[in-house]
């Protein structure tokens, strides 16, 4: 039955960015800027062995040689590099062995943001590894997991305590050299998750992390790894808010997914981050490359929620390398006021029978624009390739902006390839017929839209999905024009 | 119950009424028949709170609470209900989440508790009766893929949801079977009661063999040229309207 009507109630008064307040703890920050010392500052901070150091410098230099990329239909300022800083950790005398040596001012601010990890752990059955700023400083749920083999911890813990996975995964999916932001954040990323399912494991509990950045003028390059190994299952969930800032915050992770044999990995994403404000000033860069790679009868399912930043660039995809893999795309974007998103997936079909599925919702507001761009395509030796793709776009006013751009490249006869796209505008109609059955405003658009995008959020794990139709109708504030 | 007086009202600076009296008591049905265009849906839509329209002049009594002042919603919520001539479809919204969202609105409004979800399914079984609506309907999105019938049962059991004090039914006949006007009339006469009143926008007599009308009503170029009892109706069959004009 959806949301509450009181929780919405509530929400739709709070009209201002809701998760606008910073955490005043102190900071052991690098000096701003980029160069090969901060980046050995950033590792040595970190404790990393030598292999990791060579591989940042590596990204580095090689990033040093590339061009930021134009072709997406999104304009703004580009980041001044020397003006970041690049690493960030909450100073604590030690690093928390159990949730209760955390912080309380970090639990009052987990708190702010509704994931009390108390309540998380008696109630939910989530494991969370909560990320602030660069150092991941909770990790609930570990000792069960670990029972099952299951390995999931920050990123940093796993380049320590196992480098061979690390070595032998990392950059498989996504390289160094695949674009300008993957190179950075290989040479600056600073935290993340590492996430390992055994041959045969069933996940029992959805992994989930919340990322938050903090720091003024800090930027945030994270950095995901899963590994689900043959037969195994997990469903990964990750949300995100930011606090309200005046400059622009960059943010350039990096996320690679690999299902081995008949493995299956569902991924979510309900982002959140500052869209900026009114009149366009503020907001976050987000900037991401999401990757899965699906060895034979593996199955990788992709489910975002877009709804902040100021700018969007981000295209989680599928690349279908082994025999009867299945690669999956459900998305909704919404954009409002001024901002940009240009957003969707790669399907790249290598295997025989291979499917892929792509569901794509875009929801404009305000003066914003808001793009589709996929691509599917199908190697040579990929007989009875399968792609279905639908991608519709939902206007509230007549000054924003709902493009399209479907890439299809085909080279095997024996593909079927559908397409299926529409655009249309918020009826007033609708509208209306709600307002005449006593539904407020605020409430019918709330209403239409997530039945809009229903057989997207139907793809949501049921903890997630309450929480996207809440945040569809708040995005969607007083944008009817 | 409602009681408008002198009501002008235009769209787009053309006039469409030109000084409309009417009063409908409670426990009462009233019918308004007249030619196309003669302002019978202007009418429904003005009284409902479409923004497309201008009142320029006149009033509108809805038990004590001056109408024309309230916005659309809380017309609905003081007791006003508009069953459409050509309902829309919400995909992705079931019917009953979106009553519920109604409802819920509604006793919001009025100061009520929300109402329980169990108290909630059980109106829904025993309304969708009334209009022998099939269950599956209710929890189907709102009138998306129904068929003409389908949708006008829909509002009737929209209506019987809601409880209204006033419905307004806006050519609820058009495009009905026999058998679903036999549905539709048997739902809103079951509805009838001493404290509500209902006023019928139609182009046909054969509609009020099954709504029994107190009143019949002739609109025509804005205005009410004619009012009789129900008799009125088989007479305006037999010779038209322009004997009226």
């Amino acid at each position: 039955m959806g949301y509450t009507e009181e929780e919405l109630a509530e929400d739709l008064k709070n009209q201002e960015y809701k998760y606008g307040f910073t955490t005043d703890i102190e900071s052991d920050d690098a000096p701003k800027g980029l160069n090969e010392d901060i980046i050995r500052l950033i590792s040595k901070k970190k404790e990393e062995p030598e292999w990791m150091l060579e591989y940042r410098l590596n990204a580095y230099r090689i990033w040093l040689t590339m061009e930021e990329p134009i072709w997406a239909h999104v304009s703004f300022e580009k980041p001044n590099y020397q003006d970041i800083i690049f690493y960030s950790a909450p100073k604590q005398n030690q690093k928390a062995k159990t949730w209760e040596d955390v912080d309380p001012e970090l639990k009052e601010t987990m708190n702010k943001l509704g994931i009390s990890l108390e309540e998380q752990k008696r109630l939910q059955g989530v494991a969370v590894d909560f990320v602030m700023d660069s150092v991941s400083v909770a990790t609930s749920f570990k000792e069960k997991l670990k029972e099952l083999g299951i390995i999931f911890c920050s990123f940093s813990d796993a380049v320590k305590e196992h480098p061979d996975l690390i070595q032998k995964y990392m950059s498989s999916v996504v390289p160094v050299t695949d674009n300008y932001y993957a190179a950075l954040n290989s040479a600056v990323f600073s935290d993340g998750t590492f996430c390992y399912i055994p041959k045969g494991v069933r996940c029992p509990m959805e992994l989930s992390t919340y990322f938050r950045m903090n720091k003024s003028g800090t930027g945030q390059f994270e950095r995901t790894l899963v590994v689900a190994d043959e037969g195994a299952y997990c469903s990964y969930l990750e949300g995100c808010t930011a606090p309200q800032r005046d400059e622009n915050q960059l943010h350039a992770a990096v996320v690679e997914l690999i299902a081995m044999d008949n493995a299956e990995i569902k991924y979510s994403t309900v982002q959140n981050w500052y869209p900026g404000d009114k009149n366009g000033k503020g907001g976050v860069y987000n900037l991401v490359t999401k990757r899965g790679l699906c060895e034979k009868g593996a199955k990788i399912s992709w489910t975002q929620v877009e709804t902040g930043s100021a700018v969007t660039w981000k295209y989680p995809s599928c690349i279908l390398k082994g025999d009867n893999s299945v690669g999956e795309f459900y998305s909704v974007a919404v954009t409002n006021n001024f901002q940009q998103a240009d957003t969707g997936t790669k399907m790249v079909h290598i295997g025989k029978n291979t499917k892929s599925t792509i569901i794509s919702k875009g929801i404009s507001a305000g003066k914003s624009q808001n793009s589709y761009r996929g691509l599917v395509q199908i190697h040579k030796n990929a007989d009875n390739a399968r792609n279905f793709s639908q991608c519709d776009s939902l206007l509230m006013t007549d000054e924003c902006g709902a493009h399209t751009f479907p890439y299809i490249e085909c080279k095997n006869s024996t593909a079927k390839i559908e397409h299926e796209a529409t655009t249309s505008k918020i009826g007033e109609d609708q509208i209306f017929y709600c307002l005449q059955r006593g539904i407020s405003e605020e409430k019918a658009i709330g209403l239409i839209v997530n039945g809009y995008c229903k057989e997207v959020l139907n793809k949501l794990p049921m903890e997630f999905a309450a929480e996207a139709q809440k945040l569809l109708a708040v995005s969607l504030e007083n944008s009817v024009g | 119950m409602i009681k408008i007086t002198n009501l002008h009202a235009s769209i787009n600076g053309k006039e469409i009424l030109k000084g409309l009296d009417l009063e409908v008591k409670a426990g009462e049905v009233h019918a308004i028949m007249g030619p196309n265009g003669a302002g019978k849906s202007t009418l429904a839509s003005i009284l409902a709170g479409r923004e497309d329209y201008e009142v320029t002049e006149g009033s509108v009594d809805f038990d004590g609470v001056d109408l024309l002042a309230l916005n659309t919603e809380d017309r609905a919520r003081e007791g006003l209900f508009l069953a459409f001539q050509y309902p829309v479809e919400i995909p992705g919204v079931s019917n009953v989440n979106f009553l519920r969202t109604a409802l819920n609105e509604i006793r919001e409004y009025r100061g009520q508790e929300q109402i329980p979800a169990k108290d909630f399914l059980a109106m829904v079984k025993e309304k969708s009766k009334l209009v022998e609506l099939d269950a599956g309907l209710a929890s189907r999105a709102v009138n998306e893929g129904f068929s003409g019938g389908e949708k006008k049962r829909n509002e009737i059991f929209q209506m019987a949801m809601l409880e209204p004090k006033l419905a307004i039914l806006d050519e609820t006949d058009s495009g009905l079977d026999i058998d679903a006007l036999r549905i539709v009339s048997n739902g809103v006469n079951a509805l009838k009661s001493d404290n509500n009143a209902t006023i019928v926008i139609t182009h046909y007599q054969r509609l009020l063999d099954y709504i029994v009308p107190d009143f019949v009503h002739v609109l025509h170029d804005g205005k009410i040229v004619k009012t009789g009892p129900k008799e009125l109706a088989l007479e305006l069959e037999e010779k038209g309207y322009d004997w009226l004009k």
